[in-house]
């Protein structure tokens, strides 16, 4: 990357206290995203993503603890006190999430909440606010602009009450956007409508994207990096391309290999990752994705493998025992 | 081959209530208040006290060795009638909201569940229960058929039955679409069943909780009626009836009217506490990571 | 019109669906959730059923098992008309048809303990003795995976989502019946543990010689469990044939769509651009004619006013479009 990294997160760490001790929610994580470029992060429920995401967002809960320093444009938004960063977000620093049920305020209209930001951010009036609104609408494909001003979440369907929270999170041209889970929610053919979108959108305003999912098929064809959490660390990070053709980390070839392929035969076993994944509030000496691995030995159990590049700079992975593949996609 | 899950320790879920952390000195505090209460009501009989000799000479008298509390406007003893009272507002606290959880909360469960038009009718015909003016039916039922703990009882009884149909059928409403419902409907599960063995035990914690809160506001209410003399008959002293005989000695013997006031609010507020927590634990929350 | 669905061999279908319609009202306006589908499923064989929210898949596998009344059309389940019947009668043939869930957590009584749970058919249907209730909870607790010691006398809320969907499955396998509809029963889980659950429910169907209608939105998912899969829009069957075939050679422009969306987990694969064009209409003013017309490159005159059929566009697969992909048959 020759630009510098727009969000550049640096050792970061959360911990939660819990009444059965400390959960470590993430777990020393680093990762840098530049301007124009999607990093997606992959991982299951539990694997700290969303954590992470609310890291840098700042938006952890209360009684969360935060370690670490979260570069945004130069700034260390941990140590940003509470007026600048709300100017932040919203306006350089915008946020997608799953559920556009919840996200949206389901009292206000879809008008209200859109020029509310404007005004909040870029000072414009009311008048100029409207308009504002009525092409950010369009651009994100909502027929009949003008009528949906006045409309309530309720009255949208999913896909468009996801686009209306793309088009207030992109209202203000912030540099890099947070998409979690943006279509977990949605049915596979308004997801790749939406996908679409974020990516046009993207190009567009050469804007930074994360794009968080637990779906490896969503990052194949649309992130430029991928970083594959487990249990609060990231495993594996590389560029998208030499990720799946030369995956080192066996959980992310286990992830890959357990997903029903459209182009295999009915009935066809799947190689499905035996146990679960850990209780975060007991760590496990070892390598966390031990206990599952079957490539796993003794020093496995016992030592915790730290993410370094082995061959390439930019292909890290956390693992004792990698595997290599020439060609890592279809069985 | 399907996986077989060996131990059980690690399948705790994350972020669960966690109970020891609600239950504080204030919960404990109004624990031990009410288990005082209840212990005096009961062992009232036992107790050497009479709440109905009368000694004229010592009329408002301070406290002293022989009454601790002192004695009222008629020479009756103050802790005697407190402990006698509190038998009166403990009998129509607990018994009343008894009709209502019962009734109500039956009512309720059968209105979420079936829905449709006994459901209307249900919510119509507590709508109209609600709308009459409680004090003109207490005046109205203690008018035809006498004042007596039993009237008072079944009128404070009735007029709690719309509040614990609401809160049983808002529980219902959202327990009954639930997959396991369903699930069970599916099983070829009578409705009687579904009801007394899916329903019932999820329902029964907020309405419980419920019910306690309801007990305070009861006493409260027939501290009210008494103190305008509609509540229980004299010489029977409710905590209520003593607050209204003691407006009369305010100047000179003013904790006539301000212990059994007391006593009241510390009971209500005992009552009020057990229930808030009791809600609040029975609202599991999971947190996600 | 469908006798020719059924794969040679076998010609006593297991469950029958006779032009099923089933709407219900929200406020003023009527929902029409399913509207005139027949299908049927042969023994021991997996059915799919696919489509995206608002096709009304959910509401039919209800409607099969009368947990939701249709309006008109009949269910017939190895020859008896489910519709016509009420009461203990109804009761008795539901055991032999389970019902899984799509939440696994939510399908079970938070305050129950599992034993009781999965005892529950038995009790139900009157299995009095309770150590041969045990005994049988015992089996099919360690059938799905589960050490029955560790697991009896625990709350739902102990367990995973995964652990809790394997409950569920042994609570359906309890009776041994002979049908089980499967409702999203992965769509909840982890990646990791779908895997885990698909391959149970394969196992167990083979174990317990059962006949699966398996529905859910991911077609992947779909095909990897499925002998045939049916796919469903707003209501209507579009399209019915052999897994293999059908997404080799899709005949309907809605099962040609579905498979492009779906992301590919290979980044060699550009995903196709401009895949879908707007959005479901609403089941309450379906459009008329063919219902998929409003999306479809495809649609003329003809569509607006005709309601496709589902006829043979290559052997034994069907298709309800006037102008498919695929002609023949």
């Amino acid at each position: 990357m020759s630009e510098p990294a727009l969000l550049s997160v640096e050792a970061v760490a959360v911990d939660l206290p819990t009444a059965r001790g400390n959960l470590r929610a993430v777990d020393q994580v680093d990762l840098k995203v530049g301007a124009g470029r999607t990093l997606g992060i992959v991982g299951e429920s539990g694997c700290g993503k969303t954590m992470l995401s609310r890291a840098i967002l700042q938006l952890l809960p209360k009684k969360a603890k935060l370690s670490g320093r979260v570069m945004f444009d130069g700034q260390d938004l941990a140590r940003l006190a509470p007026e600048r960063l709300r100017k932040l977000r919203g306006r350089s620093l915008a946020v997608v999430f799953q559920d556009p049920m919840t996200s949206l305020n389901p009292v206000l209209t879809i008008g209200t909440q859109l020029i509310e930001t404007l005004q909040e951010h870029l000072e414009l009036d009311g008048h100029a606010a409207k308009k504002r609104s009525v092409e950010l609408l369009a651009a994100v494909g909502i027929p009949a602009p003008e009528q949906r001003l006045m409309q309530y979440p309720h009255q949208l369907s999913g896909g468009m009450r996801q686009r209306v929270a793309i088009a207030i999170a992109l209202s203000c041209e912030p540099k890099l956007l947070i998409a979690d889970e943006p279509t977990t929610a949605l049915d596979v053919t308004i997801q790749a409508q939406i996908l679409d979108l974020l990516a046009r959108e993207q190009r567009r305003r050469h804007m930074a994207m994360i794009l968080i999912t637990h779906d490896l098929g969503v990052v194949a064809g649309r992130t430029d990096e991928v970083a594959v959490m487990y249990a609060g660390r990231v495993v594996e990070r590389a560029p998208t391309s030499a990720l799946f053709k030369k995956m080192r980390m066996p959980y992310t070839e286990a992830l890959l290999a357990a997903i029903p392929k459209i182009d295999a035969a009915p009935h066809t076993p799947l190689p499905a990752i035996s146990g679960r994944p850990p209780d975060p509030t007991r760590p496990l000496q070892g390598c966390s994705f031990s206990p599952r691995c079957r490539y796993a030995n003794g020093r496995c159990h016992l030592d915790k493998p730290v993410l370094a590049a082995a061959e390439s700079g930019d292909h890290q992975y956390a693992c004792f025992h990698p595997i290599a593949i020439k060609t890592g996609v279809g069985a | 081959m399907a996986t077989l899950e060996l131990s059980i320790d690690q399948n705790l879920a994350v972020g669960e209530v966690r109970r020891t952390h609600r239950l504080g000195p204030l919960f404990w505090a109004a624990i031990v208040w009410m288990v005082l209460v209840f212990a005096a009501a009961a062992l009232a009989g036992v107790l050497p006290f009479s709440p109905t000799d009368m000694d004229m000479l010592e009329r408002r008298a301070a406290p002293s060795a022989l009454h601790w509390l002192g004695n009222d406007g008629l020479g009756r003893d103050e802790l005697a009638r407190l402990i006698y009272g509190a038998r009166i507002s403990l009998t129509v606290g607990l018994c009343a909201p008894v009709i209502g959880l019962s009734i109500g909360g039956a009512l309720g469960m059968l209105a979420g569940y079936f829905r449709g038009r006994f459901e209307s009718l249900v919510v119509g015909s507590m709508d109209v229960l609600l709308a009459f003016p409680p004090l003109i039916l207490a005046l109205a039922v203690t008018a035809y058929l006498g004042q007596s703990l039993l009237n008072l009882t079944c009128i404070l009884g009735v007029l709690g039955i719309p509040a614990f149909m609401r809160v049983a059928r808002a529980a219902t409403l959202t327990l009954a679409r639930r997959e396991f419902v369903i699930a069970a409907q599916a099983l070829g599960a009578t409705h009687a069943r579904i009801l007394l063995r899916e329903l019932l035990p999820n329902v029964f914690l907020p309405l419980f909780a419920f019910f306690l809160l309801g007990v305070a506001v009861t006493i409260v209410v027939e501290g009210a009626l008494s103190f305008l003399g509609l509540g229980v008959p004299p010489p029977i002293s409710s905590w209520g009836s003593m607050i209204g005989e003691g407006r009369e000695s305010l100047e000179v013997a003013p904790r006539l009217a301000f212990i059994p006031a007391v006593t009241l609010f510390l009971t209500v507020l005992s009552f009020n506490l057990v229930g808030d927590t009791l809600k609040a634990l029975t609202d599991p929350r999971q947190s996600a990571l | 019109m469908m006798q020719d669905t059924m794969p040679s061999g076998l010609r006593d279908p297991l469950l029958k669906v006779e032009h099923l319609v089933v709407e219900y009202a929200v406020g003023s306006k009527t929902v029409h959730a399913v509207s005139d589908v027949s299908l049927e499923v042969a023994r021991g064989e997996t059915l799919g059923l696919v489509g995206e929210s608002g096709c009304g898949k959910s509401t039919l596998g209800r409607a099969v098992l009368q947990l939701r009344r249709p309006v008109s059309g009949r269910v017939l389940f190895d020859g008896e008309d489910l519709t016509a019947m009420q009461g203990e009668t109804l009761r008795r043939m539901r055991r032999r048809v389970q019902l899984i869930f799509q939440d696994p957590i939510a399908s079970l009584n938070p305050r129950r303990r599992i034993g009781d749970i999965v005892a529950e058919p038995l009790v139900i249907s009157g299995v009095k003795d309770a150590r041969q209730r045990e005994r049988l909870v015992g089996e099919v607790l360690s059938a799905v995976g589960l050490d029955p010691g560790l697991v009896i006398g625990r709350l739902p809320h102990e367990f995973s989502g995964g652990q809790c969907q394997r409950i569920c499955i042994a609570r359906a396998l309890v009776l041994n019946p002979e049908f089980i509809i499967c409702d999203e029963p992965v769509s909840a889980l982890d990646v990791s543990i779908r895997a885990q659950i698909l391959n149970l429910l394969e196992e167990m169907k083979a174990r317990y010689g059962l006949t699966l209608l398996f529905i859910a939105h991911d077609l992947a998912v779909v095909k990897a469990v499925s002998d045939r899969v049916a796919v469903m829009y707003l209501g209507r069957l579009c399209e019915v044939g052999p897994s293999e075939q059908l997404f080799a050679h899709p005949a309907h422009p809605y099962t040609a769509l579905l498979i492009k969306a779906i992301p590919v987990p290979d980044p060699d694969v550009r995903p196709a651009e401009r895949v879908a064009v707007g959005e479901p209409p609403s089941p309450i003013a379906p459009p008329s004619g063919c219902r998929f017309r409003t999306r479809c490159p495809r649609a003329d005159q003809r569509c607006i006013n005709e309601v496709p059929e589902l006829r043979e566009v290559a052997r034994s697969q069907f298709a309800a479009c006037h102008h498919p992909l695929i002609e023949g048959g």
